[in-house]
């Protein structure tokens, strides 16, 4: 099974803080990492690989620097990972991106000389939060996708999915080729080596531009093929301080916190 | 893309299952019902589905002007491919200029393969809709960042201008029996060749569907509640307060609880009235699906836990300890 990962580079949400004077954020300092939700994409893609055979390619759009989590990813299993840039590339919206990152799919099958069978894909970026890069890339492929997916497992050669509802998941099979965006798993990410980090290190990642894909629209790429506008953008404001109760009796701090939902008219 | 001006309505999508609605289908309406009255254009509720005249019906005691419907076996249960053609369908042939859609999981699937389809713009998991005064074009504001960032997002030059709204955020309006409009149906039929995916199975893990999104009163549980058993303390709380129970994803992963009840980026966004995080750090993706709440109460012992910075009311102890005196405080209320 040939696999394709679509990887975003983010920064650590866990390490932004707001600027308390400004309200924005501060995003200097800030550690990149490989989006979450895509580890977890490239980890079943593994999986999949070992058990059937077949190559990983990581594909990622982004700046220069974005090259070192396709060598993260290269250290935990994926075979080789192209970085889609060009400044004609920045400012795009969900559907410029899942548009360039299509076209550069296509692209990739090309200079590898074969077919994806599955195109995988985090359920979302912790950077943009939209969840919508996914179904777009498939919409734009012509592919069946299947979004939210706990596990995914091949079976006679279609594949079958655990889709997440509200009371636990449904099994979902679908033929391939397919997009499945991945929201969590039922094992942990595997770490790199030593050898493997090493390996990664001196592995070329070759850059893709419009030049090296043909077919791509430049009208549909960047902020002229994105139908979205930021108008503004703010931190939330947190005008309320809470109340801390601490060093009291368990039975006095609770009937205190009752009270004063009491007083403050909500229950 | 023809001329914008031939764009009109707003449009909310009612999504249904097994021919029952989901709530935030009526949230929607509440939310839009003021922005079609400020514009002077038709609220139209779009039903796609199994059986589902009556949820059209009920979508305009809930406050749309009309309907549209589209019924049919192939829309019992949700598909990306059924139901991405059925919208397209309507859409190209009535030409709203606004399309809602609540942000749950089949709506944050469909909406991005509509809209891709239409080649417009959608702005994702939004928690605020107004007009934009200047242009008139909708302003989707949104969490982005984890919730650290707010973004007001528009889509002057597409249309339709389509967001997927956050269930939860908004109420529903008043059930207004005396309403009327009227519902059109419209055949759009999906050959089963055409969806490309099969349900093989629902697996349900819970006896029933946990309704976080909707619930008022949430009891969530993390990794201090230290295992399954323990946490009995918390369903004795949820069952006094009427609440629900959620926890955080370390719970998830230690196997306390089902998936299904996990609060957090990888979880259920939730707002209810009431928040209770009990043994729960607080770490930024839990954080993200709690920031809907209106009031959160914490209980933790470590007294510079992070889930302090966003709680209402703080008790710093043991868990242990605090939560059956808060179930014997809650229940002496009553008495
Ligand atoms: C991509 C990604 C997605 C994620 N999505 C989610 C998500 O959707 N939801 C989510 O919750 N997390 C999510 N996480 C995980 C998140 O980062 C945290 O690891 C998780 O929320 C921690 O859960 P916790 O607070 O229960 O556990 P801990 O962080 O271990 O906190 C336990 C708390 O319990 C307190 N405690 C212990 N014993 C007691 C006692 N006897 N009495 C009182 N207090 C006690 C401790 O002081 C501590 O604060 C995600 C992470 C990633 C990377
Ligand atoms: N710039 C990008 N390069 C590669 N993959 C991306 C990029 N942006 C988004 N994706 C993929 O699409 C998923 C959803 O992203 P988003 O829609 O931005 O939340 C991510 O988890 C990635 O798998």
């Amino acid at each position: 099974m040939n696999i394709c990962v679509c990887m975003k580079q983010v920064p650590d949400t866990n390490e932004i803080k707001v600027d308390p004077e400004t309200h924005t954020l501060i995003r200097k300092g800030v550690p990149s990492i490989v989006n979450p939700f895509d580890t977890y994409a490239q980890e079943v893609g593994v999986r999949l690989k070992e058990q059937l055979g077949g190559k990983l390619i990581v594909i990622s759009m982004g700046p220069e620097q974005a090259k070192e989590a396709i060598k993260s990813c290269l250290a935990v299993g994926a075979d080789n990972g192209y970085l889609i840039s060009s400044r004609s590339f920045g400012g795009s919206d969900t559907l410029a991106t899942s548009y360039i990152l299509s076209e550069a799919i296509k692209a990739v099958e090309e200079k590898e000389g074969l077919k994806f069978d599955l195109i995988l894909c985090g359920k979302q970026a912790t950077d943009g939060d939209t969840a919508q890069v996914g179904p777009e890339i498939a919409e734009h492929l012509d592919l069946p996708q299947i979004t939210y997916a706990l596990d995914i497992v091949e079976k006679d050669g279609e594949i079958q999915v655990k889709r997440e509802h509200d009371a636990g998941y449904d099994m979902i099979s679908t033929k391939l080729p397919a997009v499945v965006t991945v929201v969590k798993l039922p094992y942990e990410p595997r770490y790199p080596t030593i050898k493997s980090k090493m390996a990664a290190k001196k592995k070329e990642i070759p850059v893709l531009t419009e030049e090296d894909i043909p077919s791509i629209q430049l009208e549909l790429c960047g902020l002229n093929g994105s139908p979205t506008r930021v108008k503004k953008t703010y931190t939330p404001v947190r005008e309320k301080s809470g109340v801390k109760l601490a060093g009291m009796e368990p039975k006095d701090a609770a009937n205190e916190v009752v009270k004063l939902l009491e007083e403050a008219k909500l229950l | 893309m023809g001329n914008l001006n031939d764009y009109k309505n707003i449009w909310v999508f009612i999504e249904t299952e097994c021919g029952k609605a989901k709530n935030v289908g009526y949230e929607l309406l509440h939310v839009a019902r003021p922005l079609a009255d400020q514009k002077g254009c038709p609220l139209v509720a779009v039903v796609i589905g199994k059986d589902i005249e009556g949820v059209a019906k009920d979508a305009i005691c809930y406050g749309a002007d009309s309907a549209i419907i589209v019924d049919g076996p192939e829309y019992e249960y949700y598909t990306t491919d059924a139901f991405t053609k059925a919208m397209v369908t309507l859409v190209e042939k009535y030409k709203p200029e606004t399309l809602m859609i609540g942000a749950t999981n089949n709506g944050r699937d469909m909406g991005p393969r509509v809209s891709c389809r239409l080649k417009t713009g959608l702005t994702a998991d939004c928690t605020g809709i107004d007009i934009d005064e200047e242009t008139g074009n909708i302003a989707w504001t949104r969490p982005t960042f984890g919730g650290n960032l707010m973004a007001t997002i528009m889509c002057p030059e597409h249309r339709p201008q389509m967001g997927t709204v956050r269930p939860g955020v908004f109420k529903k309006g008043a059930y207004d029996e005396g309403r009327s409009g009227e519902i059109v149906k419209e055949e759009i039929h999906v050959a089963p060749e055409e969806i490309r995916t099969n349900l093989v199975e629902r697996v349900n893990e819970v006896a029933e569907a946990v309704n976080l999104e909707e619930a008022e009163i949430i009891v969530s549980g993390g990794r201090g509640v230290g295992s399954a058993e323990n946490f009995k303390l918390l369903e004795d709380l949820a069952a006094e307060l009427g609440a629900t129970v959620g926890c955080s994803r370390a719970v998830v992963d230690a196997g306390w609880m089902p998936h299904a009840h996990q609060v957090g980026q990888s979880g259920k966004t939730v707002a209810p009235k009431l928040y209770f995080a009990i043994g729960i750090s607080g770490a930024i993706q839990h954080l993200a699906g709690i920031s809907g709440s209106d009031t959160v109460i914490a209980v933790n012992k470590d007294e510079d836990a992070p889930i302090f910075d966003v709680a209402d009311y703080g008790i710093v102890g043991n868990l242990n300890e605090v939560v059956p005196a808060l179930t014997a405080a809650f229940k002496a209320r009553k008495a």
